[in-house]
């Protein structure tokens, strides 16, 4: 018998999960929330998010090659992934130059420099769409009204935008929301917002699809939005005359896409489920608290983008329960 | 709810191909191999020479030390040379070649088929004859099974746990083993108890295996001190620690031994074993061995005379597949892959599987993503991407502190690693090094 045999250590059999899965689980179960804005925003949608697919591709492309002299590996779905993301936290209007401007300091300043997949500290679509906020105010904050694209499109506020506005004007929260679109509205998605964050029954689908396929799990979610509920219904029991139910909190100014989107980016989240709750508490409290007393009437990128940076505290202080941290309990023969 | 372990856990496809083919006998081998080490301790000292005539279960290599094992012909013959052979470590090991003429038994040894279930000894007598037989733990990690039944000083057991969980994928030796040998088990654990000095044992047994709960339920329904755990299909459930877990609900603390709590733990054929060697004056000589993998023609139980070499077997079970491109001493998870069919089936062989060339290779290695499924998957509650990193870096401070000692090299974090990152490579290597350091710590 001559025959040679391969030799590695055991384990010798794999799950069959790899990376592209994960990256391209996740672009899936970002399409009924694509498929709503398309219907709402019309081609405005298409054009955003293919021009931001594809120029976020095209960067990790070029640095690899040009730049960091590595072989391209574009197809593990991430760069794809960072590029859809940015597309749905941008208003669909957005010209397309600024997208492109924000794809390069997604992937060329927020993910290769670190060392590209795997090693960034920021969400970089997060970091795309801050500089873009910060860099093209107007264009960032003026949202086509639902149902109007292309050079027809109305401009109107997001509900969270008028709520800010009319809290500052010392309307009463009643009267504002005479203004705002019923919870029904919020839930289904006939509000105007970014292009991927107003169905949150879209997004749902999407995510349930995501905990179905282990894709993520419940843990960073759950406490983003448990979190977020507690401490919006704490200032409205406080004071409803000056702020929003929890149940308006819960469903606009995409905290749905960023608890399962967003704050769930396994690269920038903490690696244990101890940990990851404390994360995404911590998201919900900053969330509420740039809301209720922030300069922008939106907090979620910014809540994200701070949990971020205490990812690598927690991952050197929050450890997983370990098996054997008990006591040794000796019986006595 | 199904009991089980509370930490970690994986759920690999179980394979179980051989589930429903009853044990074979395998026919007798032209020559055999048998190791002098095949157990975790000392090897023994081999006392037959070059042209010896020994008989089947003729002690041929004695115990050499505390923790160590006696070793017995197989097959009768003679001895045709004491030297190195084939390992499946691939580093070669001494053993006793022994060319088989006819079949002869130690005429000691009881070869009636009939269950002897009456206990006459006492407890040091059926410890003596455990220790005589050369019975050590058969589920593969070969400790000799005297040492375990004589708990340190200060320190006594209240229950005895059998480890039927095999939650090995592809492997049904000791499925098999419950369901024809039912009987024998039940008088092999009371002789367990009785060595013990206790007198509650409990047979954990996973629920993917509902014939043999059910038919060691009828059969030990007398005996109101055995009891069945039926437990969730869970890996690596096997694990003493986790078995413990599951099924008491004790938690060993790290780096204690299951004594700690109380529990000592075998497995279903050394439960058989320990019956033969106590009731039937059987030394270990023979086990059953599982043979399997998705392109055998015939995947077997047979129970085969130790020293056999696996390509016996394989042939046995229809030949080597054309496309194997791996072979496995033991299952897929923790068994280690050999060079060749040359390799002696021993003591530890608890399956032989054979994995298509498509399935041999790992694939390409990514960068990690941080996904977190290592740290979720493991039964001890550590984290395997950090191990692995403070390992690769030569960090072992860290990796102690990070208690890297605590891994029992179960391989769910590689196996769930979507990067195919070698985590569990790296984490043996900080194993491998922390371990020293401790030791020369305590010179």
């Amino acid at each position: 018998m001559n025959k040679l045999f391969t030799i590695s250590p055991s384990p010798h059999i794999h799950s069959g999960d790899s990376v592209n899965k994960i990256m391209y689980g996740v672009i899936l179960a970002l399409a009924p929330a694509f498929a709503w804005s398309v219907m709402m925003f019309g081609l405005d949608s298409v054009r955003v998010t293919l021009v931001a697919v594809a120029a976020c591709m095209v960067f990790e492309l070029l640095i690899q090659k040009f730049i960091l002299n590595v072989k391209p590996q574009i197809a593990d779905g991430s760069a794809a992934l960072t590029g859809v993301l940015l597309a749905f936290n941008v208003p669909a209007s957005i010209p397309s130059w600024m997208l492109i401007v924000g794809a390069l300091v997604a992937i060329g300043i927020a993910k290769m420099p670190y060392g590209g997949l795997g090693n960034n500290p920021f969400n970089p679509a997060l970091v795309g769409r801050v500089f873009m906020l910060i860099s093209f105010p107007v264009q960032m904050t003026s949202w086509p009204a639902i149902g109007t694209s292309g050079v027809d499109a109305v401009t109107t506020a997001t509900p969270l935008a008028i709520l800010k506005e009319g809290v500052k004007n010392g309307q009463p929260v009643v009267e504002i929301f005479k203004n705002l679109p019923t919870n029904m509205d919020l839930f289904l998605g006939n509000m105007s917002g970014s292009l991927g964050e107003i169905s949150v029954a879209a997004l749902l689908i999407g995510g349930i699809f995501m905990l179905v396929r282990k894709i993520i799990t419940w843990h960073i979610p759950v406490s983003v939005l448990v979190s977020a509920v507690v401490f919006s219904g704490i200032f409205w029991l406080i004071d409803p005359a000056k702020n929003a139910d929890p149940i308006f909190h819960l469903m606009t100014g995409g905290l749905i896409l960023g608890a399962f989107f967003m704050a769930t980016d396994m690269v920038t989240s903490p690696m244990n489920a101890k940990a990851q709750l404390i994360f995404g508490a911590g998201i919900g409290v900053l969330t509420i608290l740039i809301r209720v007393w922030g300069a922008y009437p939106e907090g979620v990128s910014f809540a994200i983008l701070i949990m971020n940076a205490l990812v690598p505290l927690f991952n050197r202080f929050v450890k997983p329960k370990r098996f054997g941290e008990v006591k040794t309990q000796t019986i006595k023969g | 709810m199904l009991k089980s372990f509370q930490i970690g856990g994986v759920h690999p496809a179980e394979n179980k191909l051989s589930a429903q083919k009853a044990i074979e006998v395998l026919p007798l081998p032209k020559t055999v191999f048998i190791p002098v080490g095949q157990h975790i301790g000392a090897p023994a000292e081999s006392i037959v020479q070059k042209g010896d005539q020994v008989k089947v279960g003729q002690l041929i290599a004695k115990s050499s030390g505390f923790v160590s094992a006696n070793i017995h012909s197989s097959v009768s013959g003679k001895v045709t040379k004491v030297e190195t052979g084939p390992d499946t470590s691939g580093y070669p090991k001494k053993g006793v070649y022994i060319d088989v003429e006819d079949d002869v038994w130690d005429e000691k040894i009881d070869r009636s088929p009939e269950l002897n279930a009456e206990i006459t000894l006492d407890a040091t007598a059926i410890l003596a004859k455990i220790q005589d037989a050369g019975i050590v733990g058969l589920g593969g990690a070969t400790f000799p099974t005297h040492v375990k039944l004589v708990p340190p000083k200060g320190m006594k057991a209240d229950v005895l746990l059998i480890n039927g969980v095999e939650c090995e994928p592809y492997l049904t030796s000791d499925h098999r083993m419950m369901l024809e040998h039912t009987e024998e088990l039940i008088v092999g654990v009371q002789l367990l108890m009785k060595a013990l000095n206790v007198n509650r044992a409990a047979i954990g047994i996973e629920n993917n295996k509902r014939d043999a709960i059910s038919k060691i339920i009828k059969t030990a329904y007398r005996h109101t001190n055995i009891s069945v755990v039926p437990l969730k299909v869970k890996y690596p459930q096997g694990g003493e620690k986790q078995l413990i877990k599951a099924v008491t609900g004790r938690e060993i603390a790290s780096g204690a031994l299951p004594i700690s709590v109380g529990a000592v733990v075998t497995n279903i054929a050394t439960t058989f074993a320990v019956y033969e060697a106590v009731q039937k004056n059987k030394p270990l000589f023979e086990r059953v061995v599982t043979v399997t993998g998705k392109s055998l023609a015939n995947p077997s139980n047979f129970k085969v005379r130790i020293g056999t070499s696996i390509g016996e077997l394989i042939n046995a079970a229809g030949g080597l597949p054309e496309n194997c491109g791996k072979i496995i001493n033991g299952g897929p998870m923790m068994g280690k892959a050999v060079t060749n069919t040359e390799i002696p089936v021993t003591k530890g062989t608890s399956g032989i599987v054979m994995m298509p060339e498509t399935e041999a290779k790992r694939g390409e290695t990514m960068p990690c993503i941080r996904c977190s499924r290592c740290v979720s998957v493991c039964p001890m509650g550590l984290e395997p991407f950090l191990l692995m990193t403070v390992s690769e870096k030569q960090i072992w401070d860290r990796a102690e502190y990070e208690r890297v000692m605590d891994c029992i090299e179960c391989g769910s974090c590689s196996y769930t690693c979507p990067a195919n990152r070698p985590l569990l490579d790296y984490i043996r290597l900080g194993k491998g090094k922390v371990g020293a350091l401790i030791r020369t710590r305590k010179n």
